[in-house]
């Protein structure tokens, strides 16, 4: 099958969606899809870019969703879109984000034929004013079969667009994280417990996990912290005493090798958000690194460790309980030798090799062809806008 | 005069795209009615060959999927609807046994049917409440653009997929 993926976020600048749009094309092409990714490229860093890549066009900041996105768009922008359909010879173009003032919106006007979208954002109040649009409107009836990546996503959807989507979850490239070498020097003796994620951003609960240190670290002398993010500590490291602080390892942002062996660097995995997750990337990334992991009880946690039984819960918030369950952790290697592989059994639902197969499905439930054999339907083509013949034949498809 | 005319001339053509989009809409829900119809179809003979696979073990199935095969058109939901409870009941219900090994790709293939029911539904019942939301606008009522097509209906029936049991020899983790 021949897929067109539409990617809204610039490539060269690190965020979900791109993430989420790469490792789909490259599950999809481990299938045996021939895929085409268009997404706006900043900058090409030397040709370092994946073979199956096709820039849009330069991006510019915008601000977008109460972030600063960088969106492509335009009418040079949307002749490099038709020129990419109309050579494509696609199946199917799957479309992130496609009320998303980019590409994403551009290719929607400018494709007809099998369309399948992913919505991603879980914001309430971005989509209110875009849908409320005749253009926009336009561009949304023409998709066939919608996908949502998470429950909120999916409410957003229904409560803005009408209509339903499938919910196919964020994959994990499981195999990229199963195994690493620990960065030099942990887990070490004493214990260890590490937090990846920005420091700068209250609801990623690191302040919990440092109150958490605060009152295990008396008991524990040679108990250590991995803290891997970007943003400034400084707020949250107010909590932590004067003579603790050289405990906690602030490691700064990290490449995507050094992050995965982070994964493997503490000896107890620690999840403290506060909410505002719509499925906790952090977590499943941990789970494929074979981590025991300590998370908060947020409902998208509890669901992803199977209600505690591939991870050990906290009440959210809480540090006491928090530093309880992570201590009893830290004293019993046998259950962390067995959460351990309660997570990596429970993690390959969330595979990128499963959730690609799941999206293949809903390409071929539009297409009503399983992508090899006969009856390969017509494609995806430009649309020639309205018809004047259009009027005289009403109702008459 | 020139300008009533250009007006007359803009109001056509913006009358034309609701039309073709429109045009667009009702072929969307045709595509996607058949594409539900393909599914149920699928799901039906994958409950067939499951329990004739089983032996005995699935009969309910077997009976539900003929129900639902032989249903008149205003019983087809509920025909459907409880072969998914069908499904649900006869695969959740006992857990795994030695002799589900050898029904490993029949099962698979019902687990497969189930979710592109789902999904299939999900699709064609879009495709209606975009339809319908078009075709409640006052332009197009007052112009007759949706002309005589029939106006769509929901799908409604209980599609939840069973979620059947990990076999016991599962993939293999490092």
């Amino acid at each position: 099958m021949r897929v067109g993926l539409v990617c809204p976020y610039a490539w060269d600048v690190p965020g979900g969606v791109q993430q989420h749009v790469g490792d789909l094309a490259e599950a999809l092409i481990g299938m045996g899809h021939e895929v085409s990714v268009l997404a706006p490229v900043g900058d090409a860093q030397g040709g370092r870019l994946p073979e199956y890549l096709v820039p849009a066009g330069k991006p510019v900041p915008v601000p977008y969703n109460g972030s600063v996105a960088r969106l492509s768009f335009g009418p040079r922008i949307a002749s490099r879109v038709r020129r990419w359909i109309a050579e494509g010879g696609f199946d199917v173009l799957h479309i992130h984000e496609p009320s998303s003032p980019s590409v994403s919106l551009l290719a929607c006007w400018a494709a007809d034929g099998p369309l399948v979208a992913t919505f991603h954002t879980s914001n309430p109040r971005s989509r209110a004013m875009a849908v409320s649009s005749p253009a926009l409107r336009s561009a949304m009836e023409k998709i066939n079969g919608r996908i949502a990546v998470s429950e909120a996503a999916r409410r957003t959807l229904v409560e803005h667009l009408g209509g339903d989507a499938v919910l196919i979850p964020n994959g994990v490239a499981v195999r990229r994280f199963a195994r690493a070498e620990p960065l030099p020097g942990w887990p070490g003796e004493g214990g260890s417990i590490g937090f990846l994620g920005r420091l700068d951003e209250p609801r990623k609960g690191l302040g919990v996990l440092l109150e958490a240190f605060t009152l295990m670290a008396p008991a524990r002398p040679s108990l250590r912290l991995l803290v891997a993010g970007p943003g400034d500590p400084s707020t949250a490291m107010a909590v932590v005493p004067e003579h603790l602080r050289e405990r906690v390892v602030l490691l700064g942002r990290l490449d995507d090798a050094d992050k995965v062996r982070a994964y493997h660097s503490a000896d107890v995995f620690c999840a403290p958000n506060l909410g505002g997750e719509s499925f906790g990337i952090v977590l499943t990334e941990a789970m494929a690194a074979g981590a025991s992991i300590v998370a908060s009880d947020i409902p998208a946690f509890s669901a992803v460790l199977d209600g505690g039984a591939a991870g050990e819960l906290f009440t959210v918030g809480d540090p006491v309980h928090m530093a309880e369950r992570a201590g009893a952790l830290l004293d019993a290697p046998e259950r962390r030798a067995e959460l351990s592989v309660a997570a990596r059994r429970a993690v390959h639902a969330y595979d990128w090799d499963t959730v690609a197969a799941d999206v293949a499905h809903v390409y071929q439930t539009v297409l009503m062809w399983d992508g090899a054999g006969h009856g390969r339907p017509e494609g995806v083509r430009l649309d020639t806008g309205p018809r004047a013949t259009a009027l005289l034949h009403r109702g008459t498809p | 005069m020139v300008g009533t005319l250009l007006a007359l001339a803009l109001f056509g053509f913006y009358l034309s795209w609701r039309v073709t989009r429109l045009h667009r809409l009702h072929h969307r829900v045709d595509t996607a009615r058949a594409g539900l119809e393909a599914a149920l179809l699928r799901r039906r003979t994958a409950a067939l060959d499951l329990a004739a696979a089983g032996t005995g073990a699935f009969d309910e199935l077997s009976e539900a999927a003929e129900a639902a095969h032989e249903a008149g058109e205003g019983q087809r939901d509920l025909a459907e609807s409880t072969l998914s409870r069908a499904l649900r009941t006869s695969l959740e219900s006992h857990g795994a046994t030695e002799r589900w090994e050898l029904l490993r790709p029949q099962l698979a293939e019902v687990e497969a049917a189930a979710k592109g029911v789902h999904m299939a539904r999900t699709f064609y019942n879009g495709a209606v409440s975009d339809t319908h939301r078009a075709r409640r606008s006052r332009l197009v009522r007052a112009f007759r653009l949706a002309g005589t097509a029939p106006l769509p209906d929901f799908f409604e029936i209980d599609d939840q997929p069973p979620r059947i049991p990990v076999l016991p020899v599962g993939p293999d983790i490092p």
